[in-house]
């Protein structure tokens, strides 16, 4: 009883601070602006973070090229001093870069702004920029300078340019999520991964609680076609890839969720498989192996490089803050020799796992030097850290040139991604918000029992204003979500700080809303979407009889979050839910949130009303023909 | 009223010049000794679930280079290396019965319209798209045809359109088209036009630039006597069509069309080398050729001659047949001949093509 006195005591002190921090410090939440990470720090600062994602050295080894995300910018260095040659600005949230096969160009995906910059390596400007498709995340050219490939993370898809004029001639589907390119060795494959799960369509009526599948698009260059797809059984989100220098080895970074066991079993290791999924002609069919082990967890592997020699593979993991390092050899003969699967054993790691280095805050990109240096991209330390691959030690942390303080967002975000304060550093914030965004699975997360009380994940974007959260609306705030509510159900381990807290809560009301990809330019509404907007906005059915108010979308669905912040059933209470009276989700960008309904039971938002409004207690949208549905969504995309 | 007489006089006068036309009699189609247009002649290579074809029923066929696509009523198959690999709705297909295929060509996607749903296979993966999961209007699709980013579906209410950009679906039926009948058979797509084959409101046409509709019908109307052939669409109940060369191929139930924006020429037994006026299907080949899959054979014109190449009707043995512009109808000895009369759909492969029939895949490999 006194311990949860304290508990509430403390939410409500939190919450105050919260509060009190936003208003002295005047930190600037979220008001629609660029997504530069401008932030106000606790002196009042405005701090823009450099936050590099990806780093590239020119062909001849003598310069380094780093995609900071934060600053926007591409910055160049001197490959041997690390001193600034330059400094390039690009579009909004850069998340990939590449260069052309004969280095004279530098290609910048621009992810919030679906462009493509075109550096001229030589003047070291932007000498174009080329429109693409809904949040391009990286691009790669051909070897023959004739086509330039774009993975588009909104659109699903990779757009194919003319690499000379920048037209998109074609688009090829890919899975959900599209992200990251890797060419073979030799050019003539390319191999796209993807940060989401592939879509279930519904057949059974039971795929909210199947394990995701993903894939690894494989496109033939020179065709440009889609040549096959890797299957990645139970995997959800997948990152970088990297190949040996023969081709004959390929590794793929990636996140194995086990969101169909309650997520109290996080204490048995029961949340998250950190794993790479192997394939090429040394492994034959592909196959998962695990990096964590017991208490030494590689939490969110995201970069991958293996050494010329294919004696070494490096794997960035973010929330661990480590590189791991994996003895190639010894990896090789521990497939082959044990029979799989064992992607969730924690006693596979020991095998072929040679060392982990710590490294800086939320480790990304990486790549190798000739003279067999490893520089690592720390996002939220703004540093790159240098390991010697002789002896893996960490022989080097470059600063680049920005803000030394730590400002109150920043703490806020270094606590979202790390996974430092959960059970034995297990998971963290972002591993279910991928990008601080979402990650397209349900969950089991309640300690009631296989199978119950099953929840769809939500989009953290633009949340402010949107309480109470948790499906059954149980908590009021945001210091309780992330307090108390986190600590004791998904970290099982130590409480923060308030502190920490504090920052924490901070930054995620701050989690900006990404530009809505199906607004017309100037924010007018098509044909389609003004008929769609009528009806969510009226009041009388077709046959002219009034809608109840709880009964029309515009009412539980108000405000410009789309929420009235208020519980309703809406008739979706399943045997295995304990209340069928849920909070209203809010609309923000709900386009990109598949699957929808509480426990992700719709996977498209046209099977909310096909199939699962049958007394149109969900709205009143029965007497609407399938037109008139299909406008109502054009409507509802636009949120 | 004055209009109502005038039509009734063309009516009265059309309906003596048909009555005169018969009693004359039709063009001859007994089979003469003489020297026969040059038409090319296949050796048909059939198939049969006995060498791997998932059903029998053959409703459409695709050729994608090396690789045969046939939709069956059992199944999807692809026929490649001299091996079937059939997908079936345990691998994600919409349905088991595959109506009809269309191929990306950019993209090397097929898109397969189902009974149950249109199904995109790509690089091996196939994603469904059903009337309650999306934007399709309905789940029986008769036809679908790529254009761009854009995918074009008719199905048994009405047609629609899904932007592969932007993910929206656009539905086209009786309350935005002069769509009377909403059982849209065929549609045949290019970046300047777009045609349906509605069954029982004739031939649709939208115009992509303007986004105006036209609607072709048959000036008889539904009588189901022709009175005013070549002055139109040959009849209401349109099942394919195909356009080509800024040329429209349409087939019906009673006759087929051929239409060049401004004038009209129709097919019928009675005065063309078409085997039936029961046309399932229609593919030009180029302004002036076509081919034509009917109840009684498969049937090609080369914009003067035609041949019909199937088992006879009578013995059930291979038959092929050529009739010259003067209407002599000459026998060409063959030894193979489609599986069977009853044709679905037909695609080619460079000088070969495949055909899809009732009871069986044909494969007709060109003769030199």
């Amino acid at each position: 009883m006194k311990r949860r006195v304290q508990g509430r005591l403390r939410t409500a002190v939190v919450a105050g601070l919260c509060g009190l921090g936003a208003a002295l410090c005047g930190i600037a939440l979220w008001t629609g602006g660029p997504a530069h990470a401008d932030v106000n720090g606790r002196t009042g600062e405005v701090l823009t973070y450099a936050s590099p994602v990806e780093v590239l050295f020119s062909p001849d080894g003598t310069r380094l090229y780093v995609l900071c995300q934060g600053s926007a910018e591409v910055r160049v260095l001197d490959a041997a001093s690390y001193a600034a040659i330059k400094n390039i600005a690009v579009g909004r949230v850069p998340r990939g870069f590449s260069l052309s096969a004969d280095g004279k160009r530098l290609f910048v995906a621009n992810s919030w702004d679906d462009t493509v910059s075109v550096i001229d390596t030589g003047t070291l400007e932007v000498a174009a920029t080329w429109p693409v498709g809904a949040e391009p995340s990286s691009v790669v050219e051909d070897r023959e300078g004739k086509q330039l490939f774009v993975a588009n993370r909104i659109s699903n898809d990779v757009a194919v340019l003319n690499a000379q004029t920048g037209a998109e001639e074609k688009r090829l589907a890919a899975g959900r999520g599209a992200s990251y390119i890797t060419p073979s060795p030799d050019g003539s494959r390319l191999y796209v991964t993807h940060v989401y799960p592939n879509f279930k369509p519904r057949r059974t009526g039971m795929e909210n609680r199947t394990p995701p599948e993903a894939e690894i698009t494989v496109i033939d260059t020179a065709r440009a076609v889609v040549a096959e797809r890797i299957p990645l059984h139970n995997i959800a989100h997948g990152f970088h890839v990297a190949f040996s220098t023969d081709g004959r080895l390929g590794v793929a970074a990636q996140l194995h969720p086990k969101n169909l066991v309650p997520l109290a079993h996080l204490e048995h290791s029961g949340a998250f498989a950190d794993t790479l999924t192997l394939f090429g002609a040394d492994v034959g069919k592909p196959v998962e192996i695990p990096l964590d082990e017991l208490e030494r967890y590689a939490v969110r592997p995201f970069g991958v490089a293996i050494t010329a020699d294919k004696s070494r593979i490096y794997v960035s993991c973010e929330g661990s803050e480590i590189v791991t390092v994996i003895d190639v050899e010894r990896l090789l003969r521990f497939i082959h020799t044990h029979q799989g699967p064992y992607a969730q054993d924690l006693s596979a790691s020991a095998n072929y796992v040679v060392a982990r280095i710590a490294v800086g805050h939320d480790p990304r990109g990486m790549v190798l030097s000739r003279d067999g240096k490893l520089l690592v991209a720390n996002r939220l330390e703004d540093t790159l850290s240098v390991i010697d691959t002789r002896s893996n030690v960490l022989s080097k942390t470059v600063p680049l040139a920005g803000p030394k303080q730590l400002s109150v967002l920043r703490h806020g975000e270094q606590t979202f991604y790390t996974a430092r304060y959960s059970f034995q550093g297990q998971i963290g914030c972002a591993n279910c918000h991928i990008d601080s965004t979402f990650d397209g699975l349900t969950w089991d997360l309640e300690p009631d029992g296989f199978g119950r009380d099953i929840v769809d994940n939500r989009l953290l974007e633009d949340i402010k204003g949107t309480e109470p959260y948790k499906w059954n609306g149980g908590n009021p705030n945001l210091p309780t979500e992330c307090g108390p509510r986190t600590e004791k159900y998904f970290w099982r381990a130590e409480n923060y700080d308030d502190l920490t807290l504090t920052d924490l809560v901070v930054y995620v009301r701050s989690i900006p809303r990404r530009p809505n990809r199906w607004k017309l330019p100037g924010y007018e509404l098509t044909p389609a979407q003004e008929r769609g907007k009528a009806l969510f906005m009226r009041t009388a059915d077709k046959f002219g009889n009034p809608i109840p108010e709880g009964n029309r979308c515009s009412y539980c669905h108000s405000g410009s979050k789309g929420t009235s912040q208020k519980s309703f059933d809406v008739g979706t209470k399943k045997a295995t839910d304990n209340t069928g009276l849920l909070d209203t989700p809010q609309l923000i960008n709900v386009a990109l949130t598949a699957p929808y309904l509480h426990d992700g039971s719709a996977a498209t938002l046209e099977e909310i009303w096909t199939v699962f409004n049958p007394e149109d207690k969900h709205g009143r949208t029965n007497d609407l023909t399938k037109d008139e549905l299909n406008d109502l969504i054009e409507y509802l995309r636009t949120r | 009223m004055k209009w109502a007489w005038n039509k009734s006089a063309m009516v009265l006068a059309a309906g003596m010049l048909a009555v005169g036309v018969v009693a004359l009699g039709a063009p001859p189609d007994v089979p003469k000794a003489g020297v026969a247009p040059t038409m090319p002649r296949y050796r048909f290579e059939n198939f049969t679930t006995a060498n791997g074809l998932p059903d029998n029923h053959v409703y459409a066929v695709l050729v994608d280079g090396d690789r045969v696509w046939v939709g069956t009523d059992n199944g999807l198959g692809l026929y490649e290396n001299g091996k079937w690999k059939i997908y079936t709705t345990q691998d994600g297909l919409a349905h088991r019965a595959v109506l009809t295929l269309a191929f990306d060509k950019r993209t090397g996607d097929v898109w397969a319209g189902t009974m149950g749903g249109l199904s995109r296979i790509s690089g091996g993966r196939i994603d469904t798209y059903t009337q309650l999961n999306s934007g399709l209007s309905n789940d029986v699709v008769y036809g679908v045809s790529v254009e761009g980013e854009n995918v074009w579906v008719a199905t048994a209410a009405g047609a629609c359109r899904l932007d592969l950009h932007t993910g929206q679906w656009s539905l086209y039926n009786e309350r935005n088209t002069p769509m009377v009948e909403i059982w849209v058979y065929g549609v045949s797509a290019t970046p300047t036009k777009v045609y349906f084959a509605v069954w029982g409101s004739g031939l649709l046409e939208y115009d992509q630039r303007t986004g105006r509709w036209d609607k072709y019908e048959d000036p008889d109307g539904e009588n189901e006597m022709v009175l005013f052939k070549d002055q139109g669409l040959i009849h209401e109940i349109v099942t394919s069509v195909s356009y080509v060369d800024n040329i429209v191929w349409a087939a019906t139930y009673f006759g087929d069309s051929r239409y060049d924006g401004r004038y009209w020429h129709n097919f019928l037994t009675k005065d063309s080398g078409l085997p039936s006026n029961f046309t399932n299907f229609i593919k030009g080949v180029d302004a002036n050729r076509a081919w034509f899959g009917t109840d009684k054979g498969l049937a090609y014109y080369d914009g003067v001659n035609w041949a019909v190449y199937r088992p006879s009707l009578t013995t059930g043995k291979p038959e092929m047949t050529v009739r010259d512009a003067k209407g002599n109808v000459t026998q060409v000895a063959v030894t193979t001949a489609p599986a069977h009369n009853y044709v679905l759909g037909i695609d080619f492969q460079g000088s070969d093509i495949w055909v899809a029939t009732a009871k069986g895949l044909s494969h007709g490999i060109l003769q030199r």
